[in-house]
């Protein structure tokens, strides 16, 4: 029988805090390939232990093993590899960038980097990706020019966004990339608007959603499911799960729920779990969840486990909440790491080949931050205009501004 | 030309732009099969079909939300929230997304949404039926706020309003849905049939957003006003007798300076009537603007004439209402100062 006594407030630990060894017996991880893959037709009743499990491709060996593998070819592997090499020399010089001061901010995906770089190659060209402010791998992965990048991040006189936007929150509707907003989780029910738009117009392009598992915890997250799940939007439902929001471990946003995928169930939603460090899983999930949006088959919830490598942000010192080493302990391991040593057993590639990658891309990266800086940094060289501050927040400037931008002088 | 109610000219206003356009749609609370609760949308579903006017669940932050997201895809939602008093777990898209995308993208993506709410008391609404939150969202820069006050005006900005590039909170005074109001609860009230403003023009004709309308000349004092209150103000100048300019103001932002300033300058005094809470209500803002533009015009303090700070009350439903008694007491005062 229960206690009756004196009620208990309960308040979730992570299981280890700085200073104790990193533990994580109590991720259980599924082998590589022992998870079915449904055909994308699937009666959602049916696959429910799915959101409990991981989705795996590469095993310990580093070999593409089961039913999600064989998706990819080597060369297409290969580019997914140098996308994620690319984005991390992109957040270490951007990281750099930000402590020499030349901007205010930053971010990085640090361990993530196989969760967007992946997913962006299971889309179609005009599809629209919601990303949260840790997906600029699909930037990265589509092409999007590196030196835009810098330049929005150093609000210079080359930013796409004329100043008016922090670092890192970029947008770009020709790639497929909406802009991305401070306040966490309302894109995530826009996704499921612009989804249910193309539905509505009879189109064939599709949404993907993204939230971290901090943010699942915002009432956004339910509007969504709800729309999702009611008009039966064809959108994927990305939960990025890195174990950490700033320093609050997941459990807290999590609460007695087993998985963030299980989350989907409730509402109707097909749940997916998968390795967030397998760029092979991810992009065989997302593919998944991709043609059942795009056949009419409705929406996909996607939780992505990984782990948060780096700091938070520019801003955070992860020390003072979790131990040191714990990103070393993490069970999935590095996804640029594995996918080295994936195609290496293939044949295709080797560490020489590896290093000289690394050396040729950040030499690109060194080119690319070059000519941002040509057009200025934050606080040196050339910025955007007074005027653009005035400019661009309606279609036409109401009367009311026009007055004030002639009192600011300009 | 024929007469509708309010609620006539604001359907009339989505029949005719649905017509026009397809990539306006319409969608809320009870709005698709049961045609609203105020009937606004009555026999739009069956016209236009599930795609274009559908029930949605109860969740304003998810109508807002989705009606963004379909406007960054290229259609023009016009959504409702049942209450403007139902309004607040929308506030944070409203004000944090749809108000900034075109700025924050740089006109990247845009958000030519209109959210039409029922606001204003005066109907034994209590606290949860009878806001006017307008000053929320004039504080607001990215929006634009709209009150009309009879059916002409409604159709013909709600019109303006969907063909808007940009975001529009369509704030409909529900006491003025099947009729004037002004303020006399004791009387019996007319129906738009009887008044001229419910004449609304069949087809497409739209009222320009950010334009007032002086809805009587005079010369003693200016009053500005909208929704409800015109009506209200102009039963104090007809029971005091004062020849009160009365400016509907229709659009609160963008606000039409000019038309207030001029006619101020022509008074030499102004009084200012809303039924939101006083304190740092959207009356605080046109008494500033009209100290800033006519300060030596002026020949009395600009009076405000609102509801009092406290939520909207159910028994004292006339004791909160500015009604004729109390602004034509502002009136004489003014006219006295």
């Amino acid at each position: 029988m229960a206690d009756a006594g004196m009620l208990r407030f309960h308040v979730p630990e992570p299981e280890v805090r700085p200073g104790g060894a990193p533990d994580f017996s109590n991720v259980t991880i599924a082998g590589a390939g022992s998870v079915p893959r449904p055909e994308i037709s699937v009666d959602p009743r049916t696959i429910r232990d799915m959101a409990f499990s991981i989705i795996r491709v590469l095993n310990r060996n580093g070999e593409a093993v089961g039913p999600w593998a064989g998706l990819l070819s080597s060369d297409e592997l290969l580019e997914g590899l140098r996308h994620m090499m690319t984005l991390r020399t992109f957040d270490a010089r951007m990281q750099m960038a930000q402590r020499q001061g030349k901007t205010s901010f930053y971010m990085q995906h640090l361990g993530e980097e196989a969760v967007s770089c992946a997913f962006r190659k299971a889309l179609a060209p005009g599809d629209m990706n919601f990303p949260t402010y840790r997906q600029a791998g699909l930037l990265i992965a589509d092409g999007y020019p590196m030196v835009t990048m810098m330049n929005q991040i150093y609000s210079n006189e080359a930013d796409p966004l004329k100043g008016r936007q922090l670092p890192i929150m970029y947008s770009s509707k020709e790639h497929g990339f909406f802009s991305i907003s401070g306040n966490l989780a309302t894109q995530y029910i826009q996704a499921v608007g612009w989804a249910m738009a193309s539905a509505i117009s009879n189109d064939s392009k599709i949404a993907a959603a993204w939230i971290g598992d901090g943010s699942t915890a915002e009432s956004d997250f339910h509007s969504a499911l709800v729309f999702a799940s009611t008009y039966k939007a064809p959108v994927v439902l990305n939960v990025v799960n890195n174990q950490w929001a700033i320093s609050t471990f997941q459990g807290i946003a999590r609460g007695g729920s087993g998985t963030f995928a299980a989350r989907g169930l409730g509402f109707g939603i097909p749940s997916l779990r998968v390795d967030g460090n397998d760029y092979l899983a991810v992009h065989a999930v997302a593919k998944w969840a991709a043609e059942r949006a795009r056949g009419n088959l409705g929406p996909t919830l996607v939780e992505y486990v990984t782990y948060r490598a780096g700091a938070h942000s520019s801003s955070d010192d992860p020390s003072a909440y979790r131990p040191k080493t714990e990103s070393d302990a993490w069970p999935l391991g590095d996804p640029i790491v594995r996918l080295k040593n994936h195609l290496i057993g293939l044949g295709v590639w080797s560490d020489e080949r590896h290093a000289q990658a690394e050396a040729e891309i950040l030499d690109t990266v060194i080119a690319a931050q070059k000519e941002a800086e040509s057009h200025g940094t934050l606080h040196a060289g050339g910025k955007p205009s007074t005027r653009d501050m005035f400019e661009g927040l309606y279609a036409e400037m109401p009367p009311h501004l026009r007055r004030q931008r002639q009192q600011a002088g300009v | 030309m024929p007469r509708r109610t309010m609620i006539e000219a604001i359907r009339d206003a989505m029949d005719v732009s649905m017509g026009r356009d397809d990539k306006v749609v319409v969608f809320g609370e009870d709005v698709g099969f049961f045609g609203g609760v105020f009937r606004c949308t009555q026999g739009l579903q069956a016209k236009y079909g599930k795609s274009r006017c559908f029930d949605a669940p109860i969740n304003e932050s998810g109508i807002v939300g989705s009606a963004i997201g379909m406007a960054a895809y290229g259609l023009k939602p016009c959504v409702e929230i049942q209450f403007a008093d139902y309004m607040y777990p929308a506030y944070d898209q409203l004000t944090q997304e749809a108000a900034r995308l075109r700025y924050r993208s740089n006109g990247d993506f845009t958000c030519p949404i209109v959210v039409r709410m029922p606001t204003g008391g005066g109907i034994f609404g209590g606290q949860t039926h009878s806001q006017s939150p307008e000053a929320l969202f004039t504080h607001v820069s990215g929006l634009k706020t709209v009150v009309p006050s009879n059916p002409h005006d409604a159709k013909g900005l709600l019109i303006a309003a969907i063909e808007d590039p940009d975001p529009v909170i369509f704030l409909e005074p529900k006491r003025l849905y099947n009729g004037p109001f002004d303020g006399h609860h004791d009387r019996p009230v007319t129906p738009w049939s009887k008044h001229e403003l419910g004449e609304v023009a069949d087809g497409h004709y739209t009222v320009p957003l950010g334009k007032a309308a002086i809805r009587r000349t005079g010369s003693d004092v200016t009053v500005l006003a909208y929704g409800t209150m015109v009506y209200v103000a102009e039963a104090a100048a007809e029971e005091t007798g004062i020849d009160a300019e009365i400016i509907d103001l229709r659009t609160l932002l963008p606000l039409d300076l000019d038309t207030i300033v001029a006619s101020v300058k022509k008074t030499g005094r102004c009084v200012v009537v809303h039924e939101a809470t006083l304190t740092s209500g959207f009356g605080a803002e046109l008494s500033a603007l009209v100290q800033e533009n006519c300060f030596y015009h002026l020949e009395a303090p600009v009076a405000r004439v609102a509801g009092w700070d406290t939520p909207y009350p159910h028994a004292q439903e006339w004791d909160y209402f500015p009604g004729p008694a109390r602004v034509g007491r502002a009136l004489l005062e003014t006219m006295q100062a």
